[in-house]
């Protein structure tokens, strides 16, 4: 049976990690859990609760900066930022329902801690930065059950090394977070996004590519073959029944009026275009966030790529060429540079030809998302590392975790 | 400055060392010379000087790869080394150490507009890059002042920023991927043209490492497209508070300038002296702001930032109406170093960065400290990010100057953090910070970052004596002390 322990201060977690070391008792880090079943999973019979870690500790909107425990849920955060005018710059995004995790209002939302440790980003991270690019400071306890620190509340920083970075991302295999300090933005006055409907998928690549190399400071581009755009919620995205390109522009209303003008301009040697003002343009947008025009049917394996930018298409006919029936549908974000694809479910995800088409085209990683337990215990689910590299992840885990201890085997064997 | 006790044995093995260096980098790239060594004595913190032992000079990876395999089965120490331009000593060579020089790394190998960045050797200096493709109208983003003489390579190991840097972010966050050799020799890449590394961000890690995990052979950097317009105001205030306001209110009223500059009085006449900017010069303080981006964008933000500035007091407003007086602007604030050295034989330039509402007390306390140690300071921060560049002006041959001044920047560094801000924004620990390091750090935050050089160095060859105020051995480090417990906790909830 699973004991599960929900320390509510930084020390308790100290404490619980530090027994845990000693007596070689693996823990499984969580927050809301809302994102358990992403990685490999792990075989531990006592769970680490860090969602009573809860609170905002410290925000100020005037110095663009809020720290929190790492338990805190996002639902208070965003309304925090809510009031204050303010965001999270890289859009955090909510994989509830493609992970197939309850998604109501009163759900778990997930926590911030939770956020960081799997460094998620949406749509605008090709403009804003990832996750990472905007954790300030961390504050966390090590597999040796010693609370560690890195960073501040301010931005320039290069005081010793950037732990930071380095936690964000880990999947809580390094350290448990308590406490973490993010920058903030203001939101944008106002959003719009321009379409091209109906064109192939390389020439939206380069489209994308032409309004991402403009002046017009692109926040957003996504690639809709026809049968994805088909179930968006937004009308003008799914009534055409064609493909869509999607770029969108944010700022201060007299510039994305003028910005959004020009892309079209800009774009039109694509065919005509049309535009999304506020309500449509976030709606799009936070459905390219989530993932779930992807999301469906629930049984599909989902997998998600990072590959340069102009190679996104070619990615995706590699897969639609080697394994015709598999490929159920595909969506590229980040300018073409993030692949969805949706797979038929195997014992072995396709794993092997999915990665062989990205180190065909110029590399990159691939993430198997969504599959089975057992699925995701044989195949690796993040990109397999080369040797040398493999072996340095694992002396840097072994370097915070001597003992193996802390949510052991998540992210690849050993670490 | 203590460094760690030389090897006598690795200097007694010196002629045999430069021997097995020239197998591996033939003809002029072993440099064992007195007087050339000597051109490599010091870095851009020039207060502290050694001679290296030998300076070596690779061209290619491989070389940098059986150059690190041979030190480390030599027990021989590593300083890598960019251009030198460093301020806070991170390339300052040791007796007993190779100083290895990327400078032959200088070429760009990969302008890829499309997929809007360029892949570049480490030797590259930071302006080549944008010179490499502003033709078709790109940038690369950080800009810091040296950046005609600095290194790409160096950038990415001090984690460099700029003026630019408050909207575009630091080096980390314009970084795509970087090649490094480990100190056995392997070589590994972390990143390439697409976002994010995958697996643990190790390239966050190396960013800003100062030289002490591996030697960075290959760099990919993030271009970006260049704004259509940009346009800078210079505000004139008849008090530092209230140019402190103005910058707080641009900020709180959810404007990000491209850059957000301050200089206060002393700054500003060495400046104006120096370049002849044509800046106000019965002013207490000067901001410049520039805003970039499309015209009508840039048009609005311009009427806002006035505005503020008005309401805060500004004494002097100025708008640039062109590129030329744009830069010309920039051209006061770019050379506030070189200014400064014109007004005093020496200056030590700090680098602490603070919350910006502390501002007004960390300027008022710090020129009751230039009064306190007779020694007169002028700064210049990038006030929008809250990175202050005091300038402690000294003479270096009246006795113990050098040592006033080192204490009076202690001592405005300590002040830093107990604000709630940190010892360096941007130009590193290396040597000059070194032992300040536990102001910020407690004993356990510095043996775990160590644990973390020992996971890409356990040898500790790379560039030691640098950031960490006491060395330990890796074995040290790496062994657990436990206090095995029974497993009761009462106080926490058990489900
Ligand atoms: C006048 C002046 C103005 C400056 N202005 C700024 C500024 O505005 N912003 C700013 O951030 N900095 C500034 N600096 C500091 C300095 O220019 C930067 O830190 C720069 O990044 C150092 O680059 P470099 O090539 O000279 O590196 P070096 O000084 O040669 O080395 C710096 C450190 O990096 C390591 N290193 C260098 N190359 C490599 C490599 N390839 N692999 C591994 N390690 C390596 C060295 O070991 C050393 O620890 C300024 C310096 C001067 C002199």
């Amino acid at each position: 049976m699973t004991q599960s322990y929900r320390p509510d201060t930084p020390e308790q977690v100290a404490e619980l990690v530090a027994w845990a070391a000693a007596e070689t008792t693996p823990l499984d880090l969580r927050g809301h859990g809302t994102r358990a079943d992403l990685g490999c999973p792990t075989n531990t019979s006592h769970v680490l609760d860090l969602s009573g870690l809860s609170g905002i500790i410290d925000y100020a909107p005037n110095e663009l900066v809020i720290t929190a425990r790492a338990g805190t849920s996002m639902a208070t955060i965003q309304a925090a930022l809510d009031d204050a005018g303010q965001m999270l710059a890289f859009e955090p995004p909510d994989w509830r329902a493609l992970l197939g995790k309850p998604d109501g209002p009163d759900d778990p939302p997930g926590t911030l801690g939770g956020l960081v440790a799997s460094n998620l980003s949406g749509p605008r991270r090709l403009a804003a930065g990832a996750a990472r690019d905007h954790v300030l400071g961390i504050q966390g306890v090590s597999g040796r059950g010693e609370a560690i620190k890195s960073g501040g509340r301010v931005v320039k920083n290069v005081t010793g090394f950037d732990l930071s970075k380095l936690m964000t991302g880990s999947f809580g295999t390094l350290a448990a977070l308590t406490d973490l300090s993010l920058k903030v933005v203001p939101r944008p006055e106002e959003s719009r996004t321009v379409l091209i409907r109906g064109i192939g998928d390389q020439a939206a690549m380069e489209a994308m590519s032409r309004g991402l190399c403009s002046p017009h400071e692109v926040s957003g581009a996504c690639y809709l073959p026809e049968d994805v755009a088909c179930r968006s919620a937004v009308a003008a995205v799914r009534d055409p029944g064609r493909s869509v390109t999607a770029l969108r522009v944010e700022g201060p209303e007299p510039s994305v009026v003028w910005r959004s003008e020009a892309l079209r301009n800009e774009l039109s040697a694509w065919g005509p275009t049309d535009a999304l003002h506020t309500a449509d343009s976030a709606a799009l947008w936070a459905e390219v966030r989530d993932a779930r025009l992807i999301a469906d049917p629930p049984e599909a394996q989902i997998w998600r790529l990072s590959v340069p930018p102009m190679n996104g298409a070619a990615v995706a006919r590699a897969l639609e060429h080697n394994a015709p029936s598999a490929l159920l549908s595909w969506m590229a974000d980040w300018g073409g540079g993030l692949l969805w694809l949706s797979l038929a479910p195997t014992p072995h995800a396709h794993a092997a030809g999915v990665r062989r088409a990205v180190d065909h085209h110029g590399g990159g990683h691939a993430t198997l998302i969504r599959a089975s337990r057992d699925v995701r215990a044989h195949v690796a689910v993040f990109h397999p590392a080369p040797a040398p590299l493999e072996a340095l992840s694992r002396r840097v885990k072994e370097s915070f975790d001597p003992a193996g201890i802390l949510s052991p085997g998540r992210m690849a064997e050993g670490r | 400055m203590r460094m760690p006790d030389p090897d006598a044995d690795v200097i007694a093995r010196r002629a045999a060392i430069a021997r097995a260096l020239r197998r591996i980098v033939p003809g002029e790239g072993v440099i064992v010379d007195e007087d050339a060594l000597r051109a490599y004595e010091c870095d851009g913190l020039s207060a502290y000087r050694q001679p290296p032992l030998i300076v070596v000079l690779p061209s290619t990876t491989e070389q940098v790869s059986t150059v690190l395999r041979y030190c480390h089965d030599n027990g021989v120490k590593i300083v890598p080394r960019g251009a030198g331009t460093s301020l806070s000593g991170g390339a300052l060579p040791l007796a007993d150490a190779v100083t290895l020089g990327l400078g032959k790394f200088n070429r760009i190998l990969d302008i890829d507009i499309e997929n809007r960045c360029v892949v570049a050797q480490p030797g590259v200096t930071n302006l080549a890059i944008t010179t490499a493709v502003q033709d078709q109208g790109f940038y690369y983003a950080p800009d810091p002042s040296s950046q005609i003489a600095c290194s790409i390579g160096g950038n990415v190991a001090e984690n460099a920023g700029g003026v630019h840097c408050l909207k575009y972010g630091l080096t980390t966050n314009n970084l795509l991927g970087v090649e490094m050799v480990l100190m056995t020799g392997e070589v590994i890449r972390l990143g390439g043209k697409h976002l994010d590394p995958g697996g643990y961000d190790l390239m966050g890690v190396v960013t800003g490492s100062e030289g002490l995990l591996g030697v960075i052979t290959e760099v990919t950097v993030r271009i970006l497209r260049a704004p259509e317009t940009a346009r800078a105001v210079l505000m004139g205030f008849p008090d530092t508070d209230s140019a402190a306001a103005t910058v707080a209110d641009i900020i709180a009223r959810g404007i990000i300038p491209a850059g957000l500059e301050m200089m206060d009085k002393p700054a500003i006449h060495a400046a104006e002296d120096f370049v002849h900017a044509d800046y106000p010069l019965d002013v207490e303080a000067l901001l410049i702001c520039e805003l970039d981006g499309p015209e009508a964008e840039v048009t609005h933000l311009i009427e806002r930032v006035e505005a503020i500035a008005r309401d805060k007091g500004a004494t002097s407003l100025r708008v640039s109406t062109s590129d030329a007086e744009r830069a010309l602007f920039w051209a006061g604030r770019k050379a506030a170093f070189p200014a400064v050295g014109r007004i005093s034989p020496d200056y030590y330039c700090m680098d602490g960065t603070i919350p910006r509402h502390a501002l007004p007390t960390v300027l008022k306390r710090t020129a009751e400290m230039s009064t306190r140690y007779g020694l007169r300071c002028a700064n210049v921060f990038h006030a929008g990010d809250g990175n202050l560049h005091p300038l402690i002006l000294f003479d270096a041959n009246v006795p113990d100057e050098l040592e006033r001044a080192e204490a009076f920047g202690a001592e405005i560094l300590k002040l830093c953090v107990e604000v709630g801000g940190v010892l360096t924004g941007e130009h590193g620990v290396g040597v000059e910070k070194r032992d300040l390091m536990g102001e910020m750090f407690s004993d356990i935050d510095l043996q775990q970052q160590q644990r973390l050089k020992c996971a890409f160095d356990p040898g500790q060859f790379l560039n030691p004596g640098k950031v960490f105020p006491t060395l330990h051995r890796c074995a040290e480090l790496g062994r657990m002390h436990l206090s095995g417990g029974s497993m009761p906790f009462p106080d926490i909830p058990r489900f």
